[in-house]
């Protein structure tokens, strides 16, 4: 790949002489590991990785890939699991909620379409315009004061709240409008199927076919999970940038920027493997909800 | 809040009885029922109607205002005034927010078409192939699409864009589309499954046609509905990828998109500085357009198919 990245790294560092210059190049090279040959470079980039080393942060002036990922990454999980799980179990009821409901249904499926469509980002920059800049009542940006130390106080604790809501926001209104439509609408359908209409034909109550409607009407749901992860988490990826939020995302953006590859690489690295980990999770959770699954996997036939 | 729905429809609507609209076709064929269909859809005319208008912006708003959107033409942070000139205020750099905004939706029709184009063609022609022919060339094409699900679309383009140094809205469109593709394959050759066992089907095979006409001649047109929607869907999908593109840096260079535009606002810290204007418009183009697809599809989808019609 073309590209310097000490030599961009050099540059930012700034006044100093041609013979500083050159010193700081060739340590910088050392650090990296960039004055040995190319299949030297590869093996070593194995043999560490298996340690748990991902090599040093060009970005970070040289601090561990490793240190500057975890110092993210407790951001971008406090920003992301609420979000998903709260904003799942909303949209899932209020879909469920709403179909089939003349009134609610017409309200619920544009508005539901209309937020779906808009960009994670774009919803970022709204809240952040209007809460943050108009009406001051959340701050615009960063994971916590700049004033502040992280520590285990009170006040830390609110502050890194109130700067915590507005990304949560953004992903949480966004994420509810698509469950709401694909929980209204696998209702809609499971309400067709012939076990609804055998139960309504024998009298049950519209509440009990609706139950039972929702039961099944869950399982395509926790796939969607699954399948959304990736956007979803390029989606948090955009709003942190939006709100300077210090997590993986904005880690991500500073190493664009300054064309870090040890850092980008070891980003990657870790999203792919948070999102098969995450995929994981969904599948056992299907087993655990589904018992035909786990008749399947006896090899019984459902 | 539909225009262009006479009191007689909304009545019907209302009314919704399936059994009178049934007595009350006009036409046998199939083209001329979804027509009449269409015609009384609510979602899919109002869904028509803004995208006749974005169309409209994109298409003429250049032509008519002919402003470079990259070029400074007024004082820095105006706000939308009414006068002629920069009636959507300008940037921190004095450029106008209106050229740049016309500009940048010329640029997202362009990539959703383009892009959301390319994956349907790849989709289709994966997705018939694998769903029609089976077997091998089944299990490959699956692996390919696999294989294109799980790359790190990002990183790819990240190592690109670290080579070509300009790039423009082509290069970002043809990018979204070589991969965005796979679901849509998937889809398709489910439904490919399902027709190629049909009557119709193995007496095609009989009167010896091959395979590439029975697949356009017999399987396409009996799912042509869920193609159309498919493309629909990776229109506005392509849109929002490359919006999200853009807005991280890995946009066209030297062009203008609506992506761009917010990724500019935020850099150049349009929030701390209260310029609404610079990041507001973009996101309602995206907003409208993306939006304006999906409610049509849902429209498409209850004209299509007789048994979500409440009409």
């Amino acid at each position: 790949m073309p590209g310097d990245p000490v030599a961009s790294l050099v540059a930012r560092t700034g006044g100093v002489s041609s013979d500083g210059t050159a010193a700081l190049v060739k340590y910088y090279n050392e650090l990296f590991g960039l004055n040995k040959s190319l299949p030297e470079q590869f093996i070593n980039f194995w043999a560490s990785l298996l340690q748990g080393d991902l090599g040093r942060s060009v970005f970070g002036h040289g601090r561990p890939v490793t240190e500057q990922i975890m110092g993210a990454v407790p951001f971008t999980l406090a920003l992301l699991i609420p979000a998903i799980l709260l904003s799942w179990w909303a949209g899932n009821s209020f879909g469920a909620l709403a179909a089939r409901r003349k009134w609610l249904d017409n309200t619920v499926l544009p508005v539901g379409y209309i937020l779906t469509a808009t960009p994670y980002m774009w919803l970022g920059l709204v809240f952040a315009f209007v809460l943050g800049f108009t009406f001051k009542i959340f701050p615009l940006s960063g994971g916590y004061g700049y004033n502040l130390e992280p520590s285990l106080t009170w006040r830390f604790f609110t502050d890194l709240v109130a700067h915590w809501i507005m990304p949560f926001l953004s992903l949480f209104v966004v994420m509810f409008g698509g469950w709401a439509i694909g929980m209204r609408n696998m209702i809609i359908y499971e309400l067709e199927s012939d076990y609804s209409r055998y139960l309504e034909a024998l009298g049950a109550p519209q509440g009990l076919v609706r139950k039972y409607a929702f039961r099944n009407a869950m399982l395509p749901q926790i796939t969607g999970l699954a399948l959304q992860l990736g956007v979803i988490v390029a989606g948090s990826l955009v709003t942190e940038i939006v709100f300077s939020y210090p997590g993986v995302g904005q880690l991500l953006f500073n190493a664009i920027k300054s064309s870090d590859y040890f850092l980008l690489q070891g980003i990657f690295l870790f999203i792919i493997v948070g999102v098969l980990l995450a995929n994981f999770i969904v599948d056992i959770v299907y087993i655990i909800v589904d018992p035909r699954t786990r008749v399947g996997m006896r090899g019984g036939t459902a | 809040m539909t225009s262009g729905l006479t009191a007689d429809t909304k009545m019907e609507s209302v009314s919704g009885s399936p059994d009178k609209d049934a007595a009350i076709l006009p036409a046998k064929k199939a083209s001329g029922e979804f027509l009449y269909f269409a015609l009384r859809s609510k979602k899919f005319l109002v869904a028509l109607g803004i995208l006749f208008v974005l169309i409209v912006i994109a298409v003429f708003g250049p032509i008519v205002d002919a402003t470079d959107p990259l070029a400074q033409t007024g004082i820095p942070i105006q706000p939308p005034t009414a006068d002629a000139g920069n009636w959507f205020g300008t940037t921190y750099f004095g450029e106008d927010v209106f050229a740049q905004f016309a500009n940048g939706l010329r640029a997202t029709f362009f990539v959703g078409l383009l892009g959301g184009g390319l994956a349907a063609l790849i989709g289709m022609a994966v997705g018939f192939t694998a769903g029609y022919r089976g077997g091998w060339i089944d299990e490959i094409l699956n692996m390919l699409t696999n294989v294109v699900l799980v790359i790190p679309t990002l990183a790819v383009l990240i190592v690109i864009t670290s080579y070509l140094k300009a790039r423009g809205v082509f290069f970002e469109a043809i990018f979204v589309g070589i991969t965005s593709w796979p679901w849509a394959a998937r889809a398709i050759r489910a439904q490919t499954f399902s027709l190629r066992s049909r009557d119709f089907v193995d007496l095609a095979k009989l009167s010896g046609r091959g395979t590439w006409r029975i697949i356009v001649q017999e399987i396409a047109p009996n799912m042509s509905s869920y193609l159309f929607m498919t493309f629909i869907l990776l229109f506005g999908g392509a849109i929002l990828i490359a919006a999200s593109l853009d807005f991280i840096g890995l946009g066209p260079t030297g062009g203008m998109s609506l992506g761009l535009m917010m990724f500019n606002a935020v850099t150049w810290a349009a929030l701390n500085l209260g310029i609404w204007w610079w990041f507001i418009p973009p996101g309602i183009g995206i907003m409208a357009t993306v939006g304006a697809l999906y409610v049509m599809n849902v429209g498409l989808d209850e004209i299509f198919n007789p048994k979500l019609r409440d009409i």
